[in-house]
């Protein structure tokens, strides 16, 4: 059994501030870690490969720094990386990124399943996956919170839905997005890093995907445009109450109760 | 769409322009530097070094003709026989735009055995609800969904397209706006639409204090998702719109994942349908510290909720997030406590009647969106809110 697992490298720190002369952005965070999330997708393909004498491996897209991500996620028991990566990828919105992924995994062969986290959290749309799914056109679920069981054709699982659990069984291949709660990732083995050392990250450019039409990647094949990006509009009728704690407290009280809560 | 380009140049320091970039997309090429996978087009260095960096415009692109596309489509999102309110909030927000362009307001409405429910859409004054009902559809099952989805888009050839930010929702569009390799907005707060039907499309981006603005200029229809309680739901009016009920073939409607067993989750109370809410942030120190908001909410019989590092803690249960990636709250009052004010918490909590915010530092972005700016060191300011509180009941 093939299991693809989708990551991302996001900054350590999402704080992005604007520079208020010439109204651009200022230095972001270095893009330095796995996304959170896509950890308990890693977990969650993990434990399925020891129950199922499976292989797992980790795609992911972005600058060739992302190599350390991929690095990571071997520490963490994925079998394989790849990494794509050209200047051709750049810009790429929710749509040219989804189906530049689908294309990087039907270049390594159609998976069994596909597992991605729920968000990333520099993005933070949660789009990515179904949008992977669509392009190769197989079924999705999201909001995957249980694994109940597994075998050669499909898996049944449990999802998180606002008011109900649902239990239900799909027929690979398919794709699954996670929820947190689904396993505890695990750290990082120091055993791990070393074995695998040497173990190369397959890296892919355009050349390399079904698809090699430059259109339909990155900026190009973003439908989305940013047309500019700005700070949030302050509130308009502010009041400031800079004065000890216990004035403070008197004035929250006076203000509690006018509004009638007290 | 356009790219950036480098233009040849000599005698400039390698460091500083790979410095230029926010997201480390400026990388060094032998004597010169080339932009990497990880540009997002937010054009710093264009602006800092037009000498270098140029605008490469695109050669020719394929056109679409806007004037086949017409009208604003919102999908109905129900669940156990009744319409989640997300879906007349997004009803309103469309009229709003569809009216400023003179364009009409469609509905889908998917499921089977929906009595009353494209009725009570009309209510809201759209122009024509299309229905599918079928014995399939009775369950979410994401590729039925999707093909009478694509069905009805065909169909109605709308302009731009808006979904619930739910669950079904957040799964559903993205399907959907892939099959058509169209634009998705996803999260949006703000929206707003052009003479040409391009929608202005305005969330919080790259996960910090920023709000980007976003059109889909060459593709229809336009998808968005938008959250519940980021709009409000419309009067309701004497109804004008028909109603369509469409066919599909079955061989449409067939599904590889079969639903086994759906049970009804425990009933806790939703912070969306509090009227009074304190928020613990970060400058909560401790655990044990959150008593004190716990007893200043039982106070006001307001409810608890988190922050995003506070639920990552386990302090608070995720369904007691405030923010984009938790939930969007709409109360009457809302008290912060040590909550610095993240772009991505705000756009859950700031449509609140009256915010409160009490921090130590004079420049936490909280205050922007503030009514009661208050500060101080929460460490002092609750015990003695608490005190008075106390005492208050005592004289009572």
């Amino acid at each position: 059994m093939k299991i693809v697992v989708c990551i991302k490298q996001v900054p350590d720190s999402s704080k992005v501030d604007i520079d208020p002369e010439n109204m651009t952005l200022k230095r972001y965070g270095v893009e330095s870690k796995i996304n959170p999330f896509d950890l308990y997708a890693i977990e969650t393909a993990v434990k399925l490969k020891q129950t199922m004498n499976g292989m797992v491996c980790a795609v992911s897209m972005g600058p060739p720094q992302t190599e350390a991500a991929i690095r990571e996620s071997y520490m963490l028991g994925v079998d394989e990386g790849v990494l794509m990566t050209d200047r051709n990828f750049a810009g790429a919105d929710v749509l040219a990124t989804s189906y530049a992924l689908s294309q990087g995994i039907l270049a390594g062969g159609m998976p069994d399943l596909i597992i991605c986290g729920r968000q990333t959290t520099d993005g933070d749309t949660g789009q990515v996956g179904p949008e992977i799914a669509e392009f190769l056109n197989i079924p999705h679920l999201a909001y995957v919170n249980r694994i109940v069981q597994a075998d050669q054709d499909g898996i049944v699982v449990e999802m998180d839905m606002p008011e109900t659990i649902e239990t239900v069984r799909i027929g690979f291949p398919c794709l699954i997005t996670v929820e947190k709660g689904i396993y505890q990732p695990r750290l990082p083995s120091f055993k791990l890093k070393m074995e695998t050392r040497e173990r190369p990250v397959r890296k892919m450019t355009l050349a390399d995907l079904p698809d090699k039409n430059p259109q339909n990647y990155g900026l190009k094949g973003s439908p989305t445009q940013v047309i500019r990006v700005f700070p949030p509009q302050s509130s308009t009728q502010r009041e400031t109450w800079d004065e000890s704690p216990e004035t403070l407290s008197e004035k929250i009280y006076d203000k509690l109760s006018e509004l009638k809560f007290l | 769409m356009s790219t950036i380009k480098v233009l040849p140049f000599s005698n400039q320091n390698l460091d500083e322009l790979v410095e230029l970039c926010p997201f480390n997309a400026i990388e060094k090429l032998g004597t010169t530097v080339e932009i990497n996978s990880g540009c997002r087009m937010c054009r710093v260095c264009l602006k800092k070094r037009p000498d270098i960096f140029v605008l490469e415009l695109p050669g020719e692109t394929r056109k679409i003709d806007k004037c086949d596309w017409q009208g604003l489509a919102v999908f109905i999102e129900h669940q156990a026989g009744s319409v989640h309110p997300v879906s007349f909030e997004l009803i309103g927000k469309a009229r709003e735009l569809a009216g400023r362009t003179g364009q009409p307001v469609f509905c889908l409405l998917i499921g089977h055995h929906m009595p009353g429910m494209a009725e009570e859409a009309l209510n809201y004054g759209v122009d024509k609800v299309f229905v599918y009902d079928r014995p399939e559809l009775g369950h979410f099952r994401i590729e039925p969904y999707t093909a009478v989805f694509a069905d009805f888009v065909n169909r109605a050839k709308p302009s731009g397209v808006l979904v619930g930010g739910t669950s079904i929702g957040r799964s559903l569009a993205p399907r959907v706006a892939a099959r058509f390799r169209t634009g998705l907005t996803a999260d949006c707060t703000i929206l707003d639409i052009q003479k040409n039907t391009d929608i202005d499309q305005i969330r919080p981006a790259y996960g910090g204090n920023i709000m980007a603005h976003i059109q889909t200029p060459n593709h229809r229809p336009q998808f968005a998702t938008v959250r519940y309680k980021i709009f409000n739901a419309p009067e309701k009016i004497p109804p004008v719109g028909t109603i369509e009920y469409c066919d599909i073939s079955s061989e449409k409607l067939k599904s590889s994942i079969e639903v086994l067993d759906v049970r009804p989750k425990e009933k806790v109370r939703s912070i969306e349908d509090a009227d009074a809410i304190v928020v613990a942030g970060k400058g909560v120190k401790k655990e044990s510290d959150l008593a004190m908001v716990f007893e200043l909410a039982d106070a006001l019989g307001a409810m608890t909720a988190g922050t995003r590092p506070l639920i990552e803690q386990g302090w608070f249960d995720p369904r007691l997030q405030i923010g984009l990636s938790g939930r969007t709250v709409k109360p009457k009052l809302i008290i912060t406590c040590g909550v610095s004010g993240s772009v991505q918490f705000a756009a859950g909590m700031q449509g609140a009647d009256n915010i409160i915010a009490i921090n130590n530092d004079p420049r936490a972005a909280i205050f922007d969106m503030a009514h009661y700016a208050v500060v101080g060191d929460l460490y002092q300011v609750l015990p003695a809110l608490l005190d008075k509180i106390r005492k208050g009941r005592a004289i009572l």
